[in-house]
């Protein structure tokens, strides 16, 4: 165990790494900006790997604890720790970070600082997420790192990047605010205490656990997002930039579903049970129903991002199975959703920057021109199809065979993903990259260059080696995760 | 002979307006700066005067119609603060529109030698003579630029509105009055305290008393004036108006509602209930309608006045006093977050503009992020804690007084409270848009001085540093209303 405030540095690093960048100011010095923030995400990515190598995974308590007191009115305290469910995040978080930053490197002209400015913020604040163990702070960086996202949106999206991004934000803030009093009516039962895991423990009648479950459950559904309230994510990912969309996909989306692990199930598990029902049907209309609506989607982005709607569907029918198997895979599918989404997004956005177009139909025969580029889309594409020996098959195997376990009939309909995955990824990727050369531009495409083959074999390596060998993953979980399952069997009534 | 050290500060203030007065009849137009020098030494001056007699006792002087407590000094500091903040942000805007007269100068000193002596009443009348002072000075700031159609309808909408809200206020005195036979506020608590006072006619006259309370804070069905006399009035008079008299305002709520009338809460808490039900819908909703600025964070003052409301109304629960002190420690905590907003919000107005030219419409916003980053990211700053997004300060006031709306009981007021908060941020959020994903409709740089630039920049971070920092101006907040209630 390090004594260093490894959770703190990994939070804060990266912010006051932006600020730096931010100093650099105007266009002109923007080599400079790049720099920085190259520096700055490396480091930060570098600090948190001794959060994996001086992990514990023999207990479910919290490591790496950090206490100081913040707001003493209230009982608030800066108070950071992780456990096995959180800890792969804050590395998946910083890994992404370092990606985007090289994926932003030429392909962001404009306003370079303030770019990269917003990603390490971004990936600050959303450490600071995954490592809060006091209800405000969590919130206080649940809702703040909007700002960089709305911000990113706004300034380097697409043409309807204005609607998309106040879209974004209103959705999200919606169910925050209600999370609020949530918090605060905690906070008064509890007896004054903001403390997370003291809520764990808290006697609770059923009628107010249901209210709760629904508050937090429009928080975190609006996150995931959950069927029907997903409608904001297609929109804000066709905008966002690359990099934006990257982040969106491979962070944002998994921080819904992180709170619904740290907050709805282990606060309110009868209602969890008693509601489970509803959960495994909104879960499964957003596997199969929304894989129904990527395969007639016209533009890449929106097809990847209705396919991100599909796969966390995936992940909450996992968590409401409440079987080690579910949620263990739930959390796999979490991380690999991370590389493999981000990785496709990144594929578009390379042919994004050289044809300007996501149209499916403005393609065709790209592997005659980018034949690198070919093989990489290619495994991208796989995995997202949930290919065994790529990281997207365990979590989804993972799964079904919970939801097997729970009910027969629950994994034969979960399972039809495998099919549905298949036939939109794959038969996009026939529509874009074989068949003739489709136009003159297309002709002229060039291959992936140096930078590019650079972020795109990182992210094969982690699809690749989870993928034939995930126990490094699953064994960091398996405690915590059987520590929560326990948690949700006892009725606090 | 009475005491006169718990009032030393409002003497100095009334001798340094008469000595202002004197010598810029003598120096004239030609070394204004005098008069602006002269202003901010009596502000500091009395801030040195106040802080140096803050002791923590309560004072009672003028046959208990005054009063010093922690509460009054913490008061009188922010005001001093908040009116000298607004004379450096005003004064290039006022001198290239040639409205930096003489008058200004006393004006705004009379204005608040009567906000002093409101948050220092305890007795109805000093606090009719402080409102009366500091609105007839309001009338004549708003009015200052007469060539001005649109200041002289405003200034005439607000001093017949005013001088009615007066009235009204006068006669809820004068019931209280006839019903307990004191016109001292600690009297009449004890008045009524020991029933002796014909309950009907109390809460006759409490009705009017809130109306003028209502009035003067801004909050629905009293808000007409609000939209047309921020907008209207120069943006300097505006920045004034908009920050300073609330904390006034504030304190005469407290003084009458709280040490007053404590006893007939639940009358006046369900009273103040449906106003902030209002004005937290109305003000929000208005605020999206608006293409100007000035217009806009009129509507959005209506609903932050909404908020301060929900403090005061979650005090007492069914007689049980136990956290009235939260609730209304989280009303003046908000209410501090606010006036330091909205000298911040103005103050972007008034950077912006420059000689024949108000930046008051949204759209003159637009591309900031292009012309000035730093002084757009102050904006950003601004807007989100208006929108009660963390880190901010605006969240923490938020928090606080939603924590003690959910403690008296009233979830469905918070579910509301939050829900409208949402419809908010969607026109701060517009200004966002505008400065940082529109292209400028106008290139000039800013015309700004430093000590603006400074002040606004120091204004803005202060926003971020008690949004990451609150736990110090919250205990600050609720000592001094525990030494003083």
């Amino acid at each position: 165990m390090s004594s260093y405030p490894l959770l703190s540095l990994a939070i804060w690093l990266p912010i006051a790494g932006s600020l730096l960048v931010l100093a650099t100011g105007s266009d002109r010095n923007a080599a400079l900006a790049r720099l920085i923030a190259l520096a700055t995400a490396l480091l930060s990515f570098l600090i948190t790997i001794p959060l994996y190598t001086g992990f514990d995974i023999g207990t479910s308590e919290m490591q790496f604890v950090e206490i100081v007191s913040w707001i003493q009115r209230f009982n608030i305290h800066y108070h950071l720790g992780v456990d096995g469910i959180s800890v792969l995040f804050i590395l998946l978080n910083s890994f992404i970070t370092l990606i985007v930053v090289i994926a932003g490197w030429k392909v962001i002209e404009e306003k370079v600082a303030q770019y990269m400015a917003a990603f390490l913020i971004m990936s600050g604040l959303m450490n600071g997420i995954f490592a809060a163990l006091d209800a405000v702070l969590f919130y206080v960086f649940f809702e703040s790192s909007l700002i960089p996202m709305y911000l990113i949106i706004g300034i380097w999206g697409g043409p309807n990047r204005v609607y998309a991004a106040i879209k974004f934000f209103l959705y999200t803030l919606l169910g925050s605010l209600l999370m609020l009093v949530a918090l605060l009516y905690l906070f008064m039962e509890s007896g004054g205490s903001f403390n997370i895991l003291d809520w764990h423990d808290a006697k609770l009648a059923l009628t107010p656990q249901i209210l709760l479950f629904l508050a937090f459950l429009v928080a975190f559904a609006v996150k995931v997002p959950m069927w029907p309230v997903h409608t904001w994510l297609p929109d804000a990912h066709v905008e966002a930039p690359t990099g934006g969309s990257v982040v969106l996909a491979a962070i944002m989306l998994k921080l819904g579903a992180y709170g619904l692990l740290r907050f709805s199930l282990p606060i309110a598990p009868d209602a969890s049970h008693a509601l489970s029902g509803m959960m495994i049907t909104l879960s499964l209309i957003a596997v199969i129903y929304i894989g129904f609506v990527a395969l007639v989607q016209t533009d890449m982005k929106k097809l990847v991002a209705y396919s991100s709607i599909s796969h966390m569907g995936f992940v909450t029918l996992g968590f409401f199975v409440f079987n080690s198997l579910g949620v263990e895979g739930a959390l796999v599918q979490m991380i690999s959703h991370g590389f493999i989404s981000g990785a496709m997004f990144l594929c578009i956005g390379v042919l994004y920057d050289r044809m300007h177009s996501r149209r499916i139909a403005d393609y065709g025969g790209v592997v005659n021109t980018m034949p690198k580029f070919a093989a990489f889309f290619m495994l991208f594409a796989m995995a997202n199809a949930g290919l065994p020996a790529t990281s997207g098959f365990v979590g989804e195997f993972m799964v079904v065979l919970g939801a097997v376990q729970a009910n027969f009939w629950l994994g034969f309909a979960a399972a039809t993903t495998l099919i549905l995955g298949a036939a939109y990824t794959l038969w996009m990727y026939k529509r874009v990259v074989f068949g003739e050369i489709a136009n003159p531009q297309v002709a002229q495409l060039q291959d992936i260059s140096a930078r590019e083959f650079l972020f795109l074999s990182l992210l094969a390596i982690c699809v690749l080696g989870f993928g034939i060998y995930p126990l490094p993953l699953a064994e960091v979980m398996h405690a915590s995760v059987e520590e929560l399952l326990r948690h949700v069997a006892i009725s606090k009534l | 002979m009475p005491d006169f050290a718990p009032a030393a500060a409002e003497i100095f203030v009334l001798i340094m307006a008469c000595v202002v007065l004197l010598a810029d009849l003598f120096v004239g137009a030609r070394l204004r700066a005098i008069s602006f020098t002269l202003s901010l030494l009596t502000l500091g001056g009395a801030a040195a005067i106040t802080f140096l007699s803050m002791d923590g006792q309560t004072v009672l002087t003028f046959n208990n119609m005054y009063v010093d407590d922690l509460f009054a000094d913490f008061l009188k500091l922010l005001l001093y603060v908040s009116v000298a903040m607004m004379l450096i942000y005003s004064r290039d805007y006022l001198r290239v529109r040639n409205l930096e007269k003489g008058e200004f100068y006393l004006l705004v000193l009379f204005a608040t030698l009567g906000m002093m002596v409101m948050i220092s009443a305890n007795h109805f009348l000093t606090l009719y003579l402080g409102l009366e002072l500091m609105t007839l000075s309001f009338y004549a700031l708003v009015a200052l630029d007469r060539d001005s159609v649109r200041a002289t309808e405003a200034a005439m909408k607000y001093f017949v509105l005013g001088a009615l809200a007066s009235g009204l206020l006068l006669y809820g005195m004068s019931m209280i009055y006839g019903a307990t036979g004191t016109l001292e506020i600690s009297g009449v608590a004890r008045a009524i305290e020991q029933h002796a006072a014909n309950k009907i006619v109390l809460v006759f006259g409490l009705v009017f008393l809130i109306s003028g309370i209502a009035f003067k804070l801004g909050v629905v069905p009293f808000h007409m004036w609000i939209p047309d006399v921020y907008h209207g009035a120069p943006t300097a008079i505006t920045l004034f108006i908009g920050s300073a008299p609330k904390l006034a305002a504030f304190a005469m709520a407290m003084r009458l509602l709280v040490f007053g009338l404590v006893d007939l809460s639940e009358h006046w808490q369900n009273m103040l209930m449906i106003m902030a039900v209002l004005s937290i819908a109305l003000g929000n909703l208005a605020a999206i309608a608006q293409t100007n600025l000035k217009r806009m964070l009129a509507y959005s003052a209506i609903s932050h006045m909404g908020f301060i409301l929900l403090g005061l109304l979650s005090g007492i629960i069914a007689g049980d006093r136990s956290f009235a002190l939260n609730a209304y420690s989280a009303a003046l905590f908000y209410t501090v977050a606010y006036v330091l907003m909205s000298l911040a919000a103005f103050g972007m107005i008034l950077l912006m503009s420059r000689a024949g030219f108000e930046a008051e419409e949204l759209d003159d916003f637009k591309g900031l992020n292009k012309r000035s980053p730093w002084f757009a990211l102050m904006m950003l700053i601004v807007m989100l804690s208006m929108a009660g997004v963390p880190f901010f300060v605006g969240f923490f006031a938020k928090f606080w007084v939603l924590q003690a709306v959910v403690i008296a009981g009233y979830l469905w007021l918070a579910v509301f409270a939050v829900l409208l908060s949402l419809v908010g941020a969607f026109y701060y959020l517009r200004v966002i848009k505008l400065m940082y994903f529109d292209a400028p409709l106008d290139t000039a740089p800013l015309e700004a001085s430093f000590d603006m630039r400074a002040l606004l920049s120091v204004n803005g971070l202060a926003i971020a540093l008690f949004g990451l920092m609150p736990g110090m101006l919250m205990s600050f907040c609720a000592f001094v209303l525990q030494q003083s209630l």
